[in-house]
């Protein structure tokens, strides 16, 4: 390090000499934050998304660095928005990245005191099953007058306003045609 | 807003600093408040009689946009010589029937149309009929006398000021302790910020669907609205702020019992009994707008569902829908559950175990299924509640007493899967995939479509023929990637409608016919995959093009942002105002034209005049801009749709400490109950022992939370930010009840009991109702027993009674008691709210009687 650097690196000297002379900006930087880089402008990649909170639909700027998310933006580009994200948007990045996410399936059986693992393509077969029989066992096929009524009153449903539509589609779909009634969804709430 | 829609309140702010006036009216004085011009505290409840007032004060000051309401309203329309109103009746309209607590509507139609009154209003409340009038307006002929002069006595116009002539800044503050100087502030801005030149805009959350009167507030903002000329027209409107992200979504393609995709109702046993019935019901042969085209819409979503199998002969498999038969909703779902009579429920991203009212009815119900599978991010207290709910404390329930089967399968996040919101403004936008989901998490398409999968694999060769539907249905997406995800981009398109043909993807609902040609899933959607483009995804900046930015995302019916925009110019189509140009007729060339997709026929002048008989689109004139109604006008008067009246008017809540101070009749008299032992209801008066129950309670959101809390109590930050559940109270209620600043509390309903800690602030202040001091307590409704930050539930305190049209519960108003101190816990906690029961006279019933005037006598105001 040559003395002229040695000098160049007080903030004092930078704060006399250059354009900063309240000391508050360039000036006061250490060589350490001169250095540092945005997550975003490091990452390998970004999608743009929309805010999974509330119905405003704020424009999302998703950063992924070595496969998991770095980082979630406000969607400067956005006409909802503008870049803006709440503290809930602005935290979202803990809730997709969160620790207490469960990544497992669980299964609790009838009067049983604690949780047990379950592979997920068993429970994906018991649930198949175990729908089936609950259709089989109460299905309703004509009223007392004779009008069609072709329907289980055993199978219920709730949720929706958090998911996308296309699942909304697949779900009720799949009940409708099943002849599952009871799909209801926080709208009701 | 500021408080539940922050980054929606951006605008509101920029209004501001332009110089527009922000009037809150809340019970609470909140973020939103102190941005505001003025705030203005309101009893819970009590919106009816405020705006009432306000509709009151526009009429007896002729202050209304006289040129807009002839021509786009029904004021003119004359309604029937039955007719009765609440002034007459004390409190109910024409046609009551108390036994069935529903009304004969014949006497509210419009005169020499009796008849279209003859409806099922029993049926139509059961069945959540309501709902189904969302996107249009309920049956109505397209024809009606008009008197344009508005001086007919039974002209709308005259009909709605004799109703609200009572509602009088004196009665406003009588009823909702609002000082009479306040009000009229509010009046005086509103109406000034109305008219031609200028527009005010009503914005409401939805709490205010959270009451046994819930739709008929926003009907009374839409009166207002409307006689003002707000309607249309930029600037002005009814907006609701919807509280998920895509629950506007989850409506218009609805996991709702009533509804199927594109707001076409599901169909009921007895009215439907053929497909011919069930079209009609929806397209209405002889009423004007575009439900006449309704068969095609019918026919594109069974052929959607059905493909091959659907055919004109076999009226495209109709016979494949499952029937209502009555209220099949989420409360009588859950007390049929607490019954026995429901095997198996699928919980996805929702937590009724905290979010839904009457939290314990939820859990009892939960707590006795054959099976539930639960899908969330986290583990919620409604997939635990056997093992840790409030009532595995009071011995009620325990992990070895407890039969249901539990399956907790990890959801994917919204950026480990691709696929569309709809926000509040209608607004469809594409999320791209940013990374895989860890573990065994999985989207709702990936676990749906897979269990569907299952289930017709494993019914293969089933010879019953309840069977067949699920084999004949469409159901081979594409899939891709390590865990045979499905193409989400496959299903939009189906939604979107194609033809049958080629595959090649529909542009507009105008294109779908009613023979089978083309196909798809949510007639309304019909565009958002138009020229083979997913037109939700696209991202042009919105500082590049137009303050309507029409190019990002796509906005449903045919990308138009401004619903019913031609009331934007007059009925000679011209705009009201160059201030207020949105939509206009271009003269030269021949067509609608402006800064929006016009919401009218493009090329069908404002001078057009439907030929007599009719029917459909070609019967909406040129200048009838509401073209989903019946008769092309914006409705002041309900003749049909509604069933607790044709107009809105103040009822108290189903639980209150005030008697009405309007008419005899308490609280609605069409609301919907359930009158069993397990759902009890806090005494009101005119009955005895309210004051047992003698303060007001509400609820509402923190910024820093969201809903039941399963996406914010399990967020580190948001967590820190907002730790502890808390009630706030007045410093006058605090020192009148003892209860110190962050001490405790618990407050008592007929249901429950809960305790938080004691925020005693200005927030809250007392209100002078009827000559006696009302206190409001306000708690947020976040809280449960899992996550980083507990807390107990709020929505444990409610019962369930519901508003008759949409079957939401009234969950944004309640009686309570509060104590200073801790609750009692384990067995006490039973024998505290057995004793509370005991002294409000609600041991087994009697439940609050329904109807409380002889509908004869009048009191006067």
């Amino acid at each position: 390090m040559g003395v002229r650097t040695w000098i160049e690196g007080w903030p004092v000297y930078r704060q006399i000499i250059g354009n900063d002379p309240l000391g508050r900006g360039p000036a006061a930087k250490s060589s350490r934050s001169a250095e540092l880089v945005a997550r975003t402008e490091t990452a390998d990649s970004m999608v743009r998304s929309v805010c999974p909170y509330c119905g405003v639909g704020c424009g999302q700027r998703v950063y992924v660095s070595d496969g998991k998310v770095s980082q979630i933006e406000g969607d400067p580009d956005s006409p909802i928005s503008r870049g803006r994200l709440c503290p809930k948007g602005a935290a979202s990045k803990n809730l997709v990245t969160s620790e207490l996410r469960q990544q497992k399936v669980r299964y609790r059986r009838p009067y049983g005191t604690e949780w047990e693992d379950l592979d997920l393509d068993t429970a994906m077969d018991m649930i198949a099953d175990r729908v089936i029989a609950a259709r089989a066992e109460t299905w309703e096929d004509v009223d007392n007058e004779g009008h069609p009524l072709r329907r289980t009153l055993g199978i219920a449903s709730l949720g929706g306003a958090t998911l996308d539509n296309e699942e909304n589609y697949l779900i009720k779909k799949l009940f409708t045609a099943m002849g599952a009634l009871q799909i209801e969804n926080q709208a009701r709430i | 807003m500021a408080e539940a829609h922050p980054v929606g309140f951006q605008w509101a702010m920029e209004a501001k600093a332009r110089g527009a006036k922000i009037f809150h009216v809340d019970p609470r004085f909140t973020r939103t408040s102190a941005l505001a011009s003025a705030h203005v505290p309101i009893r819970a409840g009590t919106d009816i009689a405020f705006l009432g007032g306000i509709v009151n004060y526009i009429l007896r000051n002729e202050l209304d946009f006289r040129e807009y309401v002839i021509a786009y309203t029904n004021a003119a329309t004359i309604v029937s010589e039955d007719f009765r109103d609440t002034e007459e009746l004390d409190g109910l309209f024409s046609g009551y029937d108390a036994e069935k607590t529903s009304y004969d509507q014949q006497s509210w139609q419009y005169q020499g149309q009796e008849e279209a009154g003859r409806r099922d209003t029993v049926t139509e409340r059961e069945t959540a009929a309501g709902l189904g009038y969302e996107s249009h307006g309920p049956p109505i002929s397209g024809q009606a006398r008009r008197d344009e002069t508005l001086q007919h006595p039974r002209c709308v116009y005259q009909i709605l000021k004799r109703h609200y002539a009572r509602y009088t800044p004196e009665m406003v503050e009588r009823v909702c302790g609002i000082a009479r100087e306040k009000f009229e502030e509010v009046a005086r801005a509103w109406t000034e910020n109305s008219g031609r030149d200028r527009t005010t805009m009503l914005v409401y959350s939805v709490g205010w669907t959270q009451h046994t009167v819930g739709v008929q507030y926003i009907r009374t903002g839409a009166i207002i609205q409307l006689l003002l000329g707000n309607v249309g027209r930029p600037g002005g409107g009814v907006l609701a702020l919807r509280g998920h992200a895509s629950i506007q979504g989850s409506t218009d393609i609805p996991t709702l019992f009533d509804l199927l995709p594109g707001y076409l109702p599901k169909p009921h046993h007895a009215s439907h009994p053929t497909f011919d019935e069930w079209v009609d019901s929806i397209r209405r042969p002889g009423q004007k707008g575009f439900w006449g085209n309704a068969r095609s819409y019918a026919v594109n979503l069974l052929k959607a569902y059905w493909g091959d199998a659907a055919t004109p002969e076999n009226d495209f498999c109709y016979g494949y829908l499952p029937r209502m038969t009555g209220d099949h909703g989420h409360y009588q779902t859950v007390f049929d559950m607490i019954d026995g009579k429901v095997k198996g429920y699928f919980l996805v991203g929702q937590n009724p175990a905290v979010g839904s009212a009457h939290g314990r009815a939820q859990r009892r119900g939960l707590a006795n299924l054959d099976w539930l599978v639960v899908r969330d991010l986290f583990m919620i207290e409604s997939a635990t509640f056997w093992k840790d709910g409030p009532e595995v404390e009071t011995g009620e329930l325990a992990p070895d007493r407890c039969r249901t089967e539990v399956f907790f399968l990890p959801a994917a996040s919204h950026v480990e899967k691709e696929g569309t919101f709809t926000q509040t403004q209608r607004l469809v936008q594409w999320r791209e995939k940013a990374v895989e989901p860890p573990g065994d998490c999985r989207s709702e398409l990936w676990f749906f479509y897979h269990l569907g999968r299952i289930i017709r694999q494993k019914l293969a060769a089933s010879p019953s023929p309840r069977d067949q539907a699920v084999l004949d249905l469409t159901w081979d997406y594409p899939t891709s990637g390590p865990h045979d995800e499905p193409c989400a981009e496959a299903v939009l398109r189906e939604i979107n409608g194609y033809e049958v043909a080629t595959g090649r993807p529909l542009s507009s609902f105008t294109e779908m016919t009613a023979d089978g040609a083309t196909a798809g899933g949510c007639w309304i959607y019909c565009g958002v995959f138009a020229d083979g483009v997913n037109q939700a995804a696209r991202r042009k900046p919105g500082r590049e093009q137009s303050w309507v930015a029409p190019e990002w995302g796509w906005a449903w019916p045919a990308n138009r942002r401004l619903l019913y925009n031609r009331a934007s110019a007059d009925p000679q189509g011209r705009p009201w105002s160059e201030r207020k140009r949105y939509v206009w007729w271009d003269e030269e060339s021949g067509e609608w034209t402006g800064h929006d997709v016009p919401d009218f026929e493009k090329t069908k002048p404002p001078s057009y005049r439907p030929p007599d008989g009719a029917t459909g689109v070609a019967a909406l004139a040129g200048d009838d801009p509401f073209i989903m109604q019946g008769d092309g006008k914006g409705w002041l008067f309900a003749p049909t749709g509604v069933l607790d009246g044709p107009l809105p008017t103040h009822y108290e809540p189903a639980e209150s400490p005030v008697r009405n101070p309007l008419y005899d009749q308490q609280a609605s008299p069409a609301r919907k109950t359930y009158q069993r032992p397990d759902n009890p209801i806090n005494p009101s008066p005119p009955g005895p022992h309210s004051q047992v129950f003698p303060y007001v309670f509400t609820t509402a959101r923190l910024t820093e939370h969201h809903t039941a809390g399963g996406m914010s109590r399990t967020v580190r930050y948001l967590a820190e930010l907002q730790p502890e559940m808390f009630v706030e109270v007045s410093p006058e209620l605090a020192v009148q009840l003892g209860l110190t600043h962050l001490g405790w509390a618990h407050v008592v309903t007929a249901r429950a009991v809960i305790e938080a800690r004691v925020l005693v602030t200005d927030r809250l202040s007392p209100l002078r109702v009827e000559g006696r001091v009302i206190h409001q307590v306000w708690l947020p409704y976040h809280y449960g027993g899992t996550g980083l930050v507990r807390g107990e539930s709020v929505n444990d305190l409610f019962g369930a009674v519901l508003d008759p049209h949409v079957l939401i519960q009234e969950s944004k108003v309640g009686t309570c008691d509060i104590r200073p101190g801790r609750r009692p816990t384990g067995p006490a906690l039973l024998d505290f709210l057995a004793d509370y029961r005991r002294r409000a006279g609600i041991t087994d019933g009697p439940y609050p009687p329904i109807v409380t005037t002889d509908g004869s006598t009048n009191r006067e105001a």
